[in-house]
């Protein structure tokens, strides 16, 4: 790698039509467009939503400025939604996670038929949450396969109700997430240098100490950053909410209770609303969990250097 | 520059039981994956499915009812006009961010970092529904110029987050060698930077396509009759059961998933799959 001094003067930007007129740094013209981009289709719309959750609409005016959010915490049926989704996401990432992470750790030495396995891996994400969901309908259905399979080894009598309930939307939920836990672990977990593992070796130490005294703890980051993304995923769940689960009742979540207030009730003040505590209520658990990731890790750091 | 991957002679006798869990992993993805989609395209060409282990008939009408009933040629090529906008005008825009961020230093670049990595962040809703309020204010909303602003929110982030690195692993001694040699900074860029890039840049656009595809919340709150992806058509179908034939809805989904599938084949041979996803960097 090149010193910073070297890499500034390196490359001077192809020619950008303003320099004419004033000397500015081109650099800094090449990434405008992406600034106003975000700016003007993620913070704008952004602001525009939180003064408008504090613009009541209809029978809510009445409250004052905090209008719709005291309609939605007010309400303990769209209350509920919070838990409803927090029932779901956090179940998810933690199997999702538990699962993805020994799969990962073994594979960052290659298997033979990687490519193909994690070429097999992508295709759930490739496919989204519509089509699997969807595709649920059918496969898990009463008649399905997992049904008749159960059925036909007697483990079961009856058919298992998989659909339209908090099962369904789980299931959902685990299948499409999977992947992108995997790949990203994967992702991780191949970047460890395997001369650690070797040398841990080397010295003596058992396979439980080089897991446990190596290995997971250079994974740790990537764990709390695979953890926060499935998190963000999962609990942003909708469509198999609806397909495969329960909206009127028990998977009737946060995402679900914002869309009805905007697009059933027209009322844009309290879609934003909920919306708004949605984000929040995720960026404050995904910081928390990053930020006890940088302690953990700080922690295990310092424990292994001495 | 991956390290070289040399194993510990596995001692004999000794069995892998990491490379059998492993396996036994693939083999419970590909039974439920694998059975969810093997369920769907047989129910596509079904007569009719009724508690048997296989349809009772095969036929091709659902096909046929699907391109009338749900407009399938319009759908098709409202996703493919969608997708591709998409896509064109993320790298337009990312590309160069991409290159700025991962060359030069300024004085705002945590502050940009983290604006480009917000709408990656958050879930769409929460800044889809205030978005899609404000597109109806500019009566955007319902156009397919509307789907398009919508998914641009969270596909110039990923643009740039996968070029970022990208760039950034480009040795800029070749461009600075082309500069001494006399090149003019726009042939530089041209016969330099772009060769180089192009790799890239394609796994972007690629990876940029699968996505938006598959992206179901944007467009599903910003999208009106004509402007209406693949994605949000086969909800709209599965949303109501009982008015179709689940027959109908399965062939929808299956043209879905093979146009999904074939992008995907397209995207591996180009990409890394561990690149599918976005990783942040710390």
């Amino acid at each position: 790698m090149s010193a910073p001094a070297a890499r500034r003067e390196a490359v001077d930007s192809p020619p950008a039509p303003t320099r004419r007129r004033r000397r500015l740094d081109p650099a800094l013209l090449f990434i405008a467009p992406a600034v106003a981009l975000v700016l003007a289709l993620f913070v704008y719309p952004f602001v525009y939503g939180l003064i408008l959750s504090f613009q009541p609409y209809g029978e809510h005016e009445a409250d004052g400025a905090l209008g719709s959010y005291l309609a939605f915490f007010g309400d303990p049926r769209e209350r509920l939604s919070i838990w409803n989704t927090l029932r779901l996401a956090v179940p998810a990432t933690v199997i999702d996670v538990g699962l993805a992470l020994p799969l990962a750790y073994r594979l960052r030495r290659p298997v033979p038929g990687q490519r193909v396995i994690t070429a097999l891996f992508v295709i759930p994400l490739t496919l989204g949450t519509v089509l699997i969901a969807e595709g649920m309908l059918q496969f898990f259905g009463p008649a399905g396969w997992v049904n008749k399979t159960l059925i036909a080894f007697g483990l079961v009598q009856q058919p298992v109700q998989f659909l339209h309930n908090y099962l369904g939307t789980l299931i959902s939920l685990l299948i499409s997430d999977f992947p992108a836990v995997f790949l990203l672990l994967l992702g991780y977990a191949s970047s460890i240098d395997p001369a650690l593992d070797r040398a841990a070796r080397v010295l003596g130490a058992s396979w439980w100490q080089r897991t446990w005294r190596v290995t997971l703890p250079m994974l740790a980051p990537g764990i709390a950053v695979a953890a926060a993304l499935s998190f963000v995923a999962t609990f942003s769940v909708f469509p198999s909410a609806v397909l495969v689960g329960n909206p009127a009742g028990e998977t009737r979540v946060i995402a679900f209770a914002a869309w009805q207030a905007a697009y059933e009730r027209y009322d844009y003040s309290e879609g934003s609303a909920i919306a708004i505590v949605m984000g929040a209520i995720e960026l404050a658990l995904v910081g928390a969990a990053l930020s006890l990731r940088a302690g953990g890790y700080r922690r295990m750091r310092t424990e292994g250097a001495r | 520059m991956s390290v070289a991957v040399r194993r510990l002679p596995v001692r004999r006798g000794e069995i892998d039981r990491g490379a059998i869990f492993v396996y036994a992993a693939v083999a419970v993805l590909v039974l439920v994956v694998g059975g969810i989609l093997v369920s769907v395209v047989l129910d596509a060409f079904a007569t009719s499915w009724f508690g048997g282990w296989l349809p009772d008939g095969f036929t091709d009408r659902w096909f046929r009812a699907a391109i009338t009933d749900f407009d399938l040629p319009q759908i098709l090529v409202a996703t493919a006009f969608i997708t591709l906008a998409v896509a064109a005008i993320g790298l337009l825009v990312g590309v160069p961010a991409a290159y700025v961020l991962a060359r030069r230093r300024f004085r705002v670049k945590g502050v940009v970092q983290v604006l480009l990595l917000l709408p990656l962040l958050l879930p769409p809703i929460t800044y889809g529904i205030p978005l899609a309020t404000m597109l109806y204010e500019f009566r955007l909303a319902g156009t397919a110029a509307g789907v398009i602003v919508a998914n641009l929110v969270p596909a110039l982030p990923l643009v740039v987050l996968l070029l970022t690195p990208f760039f950034e692993q480009i040795d800029p001694n070749l461009e600075r060698a082309a500069r001494v040699l006399g090149a003019s900074p726009l042939r530089v860029f041209t016969r330099v930077l772009v060769p180089l890039a192009a790799p890239g840049v394609l796994a972007a656009a690629l990876i940029v396509i699968v996505r938006a595809l598959a992206l179901f919340e944007l467009t599903f709150l910003t999208s009106g009759a004509d402007s209406t992806t693949l994605v949000v058509a086969l909800y709209y179908a599965a949303f109501a059961p009982g008015i179709r034939p689940s027959q109908q809805i399965d062939a929808m989904a299956v043209v879905y998933m093979a146009t999904s599938l074939v992008l995907l084949l397209a995207a591996l041979r180009f990409v890394n799959p561990t690149n599918m996803v976005v990783r942040v960097r710390r």
